[in-house]
């Protein structure tokens, strides 16, 4: 099962020219991804010989589809085209779209995201400034490496890459059913409450771990939301506990504003809704290692 | 980037939002000359990057140009919670009959911006949010739709604008909107909007933050940037294209990716503990850990002459340890004589046998490889503590 990617997933790759689309599609080919194609409207007609595996280059994300029947697109366009890219994915229908670009103004995301609404959500979004999502064994859409751990029972959500990597490593005895990077900016597609969500619902995941980071209050809500909606045990970090107020720590979104957005915060009402908390990534490891070997 | 009053009312100007006149003076005989411009009484308001200004002494009423130097004089050099004034803004004195409230702003949890409008402004806006909720006006804008002038009438009425200033309020708030937009703003905020006694809507006091990823689109952001408010170390990694922070602990920390350096300063902070000691700074150099930027960092964070070790983890991803280790290795080649404190390294993750193989082969005396995040935490903490 898995949750939003899949071994029946087909993924065309949006910027897979550019130099990031280049080397991550290579990637991606490498851990068994089923890549179908490219988009790139400079581009298209040409072929590109990946390694051994060639791609077609597609005008644009409908033709890649009625072509090939993708329902998954990762994006690696510069921020300046961002918008324009994730817009005309939604246009096009797609399932999923993966938006792997960091530093996209937050007015493109908050356009492409209410263009997304009213259109009735017929796609996904994950991300941007995320490093995608892999379901171990079956298919990798985004630039998470693919063989820091194998598949398992174990659910993970985080808005941070690398401790999307700390966590499957520090797990990796176990493996994942899905790992997915929600992403550090302000507005995001997917959230930590859609995966909770899509995770309680598949059958494959039997635990949860949940790792958030200051700012925002997206944490206190999943919180909220596990408390009313998660019968599966669930085990949380907080990143930033020692982040002074008013300073971006790297990712866009992760500031605390006046009393706003702690990570103390956060972990009180995680706790508060049953859910363990680790003070470091290797505690949260060990509580869900407890977690694991009871079940 | 949070901008001065005097910078967002220039935007703001520009965008046609009716504010008074003023100049700013970085000296108190500046000061005087505005405000014998001006030839009439002014207030002398300084200009820092927080709130709670007037509370603090830094917003005075003159009435001469000697008495705006005197006051001139006691604000510039005020700490207003940590923040020094170098500047004061110098604006003619306004009679004030209604005191409003007034911002756009990103609303994270809806995945969209909101308008707030108050017509009790002029005080702490979370206060009125929190005592009398009711007298806050919330209304979720449409990223697409925007707002026009039906909308900014819809905001009017939720928060019972009067009557009388309703047009003027409707016009002011469509070209706050323009400003917020057209300038890629995450924040507009008019506290107070206020009606003076002749009837007319002003914005008199003003705060705009502006989203740096937008940079690449307003070139002129660019002149906004106070340079000499920032601190030399964060100011010498900017212009080395890394994300730092600087903080006021003793243990330097380089990482990979913005969450594990995040939460490498949490657990150094609970291993310094017992030591007395604590994070430095945060510094992301980001997935590509090579030699050049391993070295870049360490030179920022070796410029600081608080730190006594420094702790750099990594996680292997797309950049393999064994890439992060030659990358170590050189930047100490690079760094030579000024690398002097110790460093502790942390590699996990791809090709980690590899990259701990490569630093021992190096066996550079003032680096210590530590297995795990944890232990590496506390072998740093103890270093700083021992170099203290």
């Amino acid at each position: 099962m898995a949750i939003f990617l899949n071994e029946n997933s087909k993924v065309i790759v949006q910027g897979m020219t550019g130099a990031e689309g280049t080397k991550h599609t290579k990637r991606m080919l490498a851990s068994g991804t089923n890549i179908v194609g490219g988009v790139n409207p400079r581009k298209a007609g040409e072929k590109v010989d990946f390694d051994g595996t060639v791609l077609p280059v597609f005008g644009t994300v409908k033709e890649a589809m009625e072509a090939t029947g993708a329902n998954v697109t990762v994006i690696f366009v510069p921020p300046a085209f961002s918008k324009a890219a994730v817009v005309e994915a939604i246009d096009a229908e797609i399932e999923l779209a993966v938006v792997i670009t960091e530093g996209i103004p937050v007015h493109d995301t908050a356009y492409f995201w209410a263009h997304a609404v009213a259109t009735g959500h017929k796609t996904r979004i994950i991300g941007p400034n995320c490093p995608g999502i892999i379901s171990p064994g079956k298919s990798n859409a985004g630039i998470i490496p693919a063989n820091i751990a194998g598949s398992g029972k174990i659910g993970l959500v985080s808005k941070s890459g690398t401790l999307t990597y700390q966590m499957m490593h520090e797990l990796r005895d176990f493996g994942f059913s899905t790992a997915i990077g929600i992403g550090g900016d302000p507005i995001i597609g997917t959230t930590h409450i859609d995966a909770l969500e899509a995770f309680e619902a598949d059958p494959e995941t039997t635990a949860i771990v949940m790792i958030g980071e200051i700012g925002g209050d997206a944490e206190e809500r999943a919180a909220a939301y596990i408390k009313e909606n998660v019968t599966k045990p669930v085990v949380g970090y907080v990143a930033g506990f020692t982040a002074p107020e008013g300073k971006t720590m790297g990712h866009a979104g992760a500031i605390v504003s006046g009393s706003a957005g702690t990570a103390q915060a956060k972990k009180e009402a995680l706790e508060a809704a049953g859910v363990k908390v680790g003070k470091t990534p290797s505690e949260t490891a060990d509580l869900m290692r407890e977690i694991m070997q009871g079940l | 980037m949070d901008l001065y009053e005097y910078q967002a009312k220039d935007l703001f100007a520009a965008h046609g939002v009716p504010v008074l006149p003023g100049d700013v003076a970085t000296n108190p005989a500046d000061a005087k000359a505005i405000a014998a411009k001006f030839g009439q009484a002014v207030v002398v308001k300084a200009q820092v990057k927080t709130g709670g200004r007037g509370k603090a002494g830094g917003v005075k009423l003159a009435s001469t140009p000697e008495e705006t130097e005197e006051k001139a004089t006691a604000i510039l050099g005020l700490d207003i919670k940590g923040h020094i004034v170098h500047r004061v803004l110098v604006t003619p004195a306004s009679d004030i009959a209604e005191e409003y409230y007034f911002s756009f702003l990103l609303d994270r949890a809806n995945r969209t911006f909101l308008a707030m409008a108050s017509v009790e402004g002029g005080m702490d806006i979370e206060e009125v949010a929190a005592t009398k909720p009711e007298a806050l006006a919330k209304i979720a804008i449409d990223a697409i739709k925007g707002v026009d002038v039906a909308k900014a009438t819809e905001i009017a009425d939720a928060a019972n604008f009067p009557a009388e200033v309703k047009d003027q309020v409707v016009d002011t708030i469509v070209k706050l909107w323009e400003t917020f937009v057209s300038e890629d703003a995450t924040l507009v905020e008019v506290n107070p909007l206020v009606r003076d006694p002749q009837g007319k809507i002003v914005a008199l006091d003003g705060k705009v933050t502006l989203d740096e990823n937008a940079d690449f689109r307003h070139p002129a952001h660019a002149e906004l940037v106070d340079k000499a408010a920032e601190n030399p170390l964060e100011a010498k990694a900017k212009e080395k294209g890394l994300n730092y922070v600087k903080l006021d602990g003793e243990v330097g920390i380089i990482g990979n990716g913005a969450g594990l350096v995040m939460s490498t300063l949490d657990v150094v902070a609970y291993a310094g503990e017992q030591y007395g000691v604590k994070p430095a700074n945060f510094l992301d150099i980001g997935g590509g850990a090579s030699a050049e930027v391993m070295a870049n960092g360490l030179d920022v964070i070796l410029g600081d002459e608080a730190v006594r070790s420094v702790f750099v983890n990594v996680f292997g991803g797309i950049t393999a340890c064994d890439a992060v280790a030659n990358g170590i290795v050189k930047a100490l080649e690079i760094l030579g004589d000024s690398a002097t404190k110790p460093l502790v390294v942390r590699l996990d993750g791809n090709n980690v046998e590899e990259g701990r193989a490569i630093l021992a082969e190096a066996n550079h005396p003032l680096v210590t490889v530590v297995d795990t995040m944890d232990n590496a935490a506390a072998k740093a903490a103890e270093l700083a503590a021992a170099g203290v």
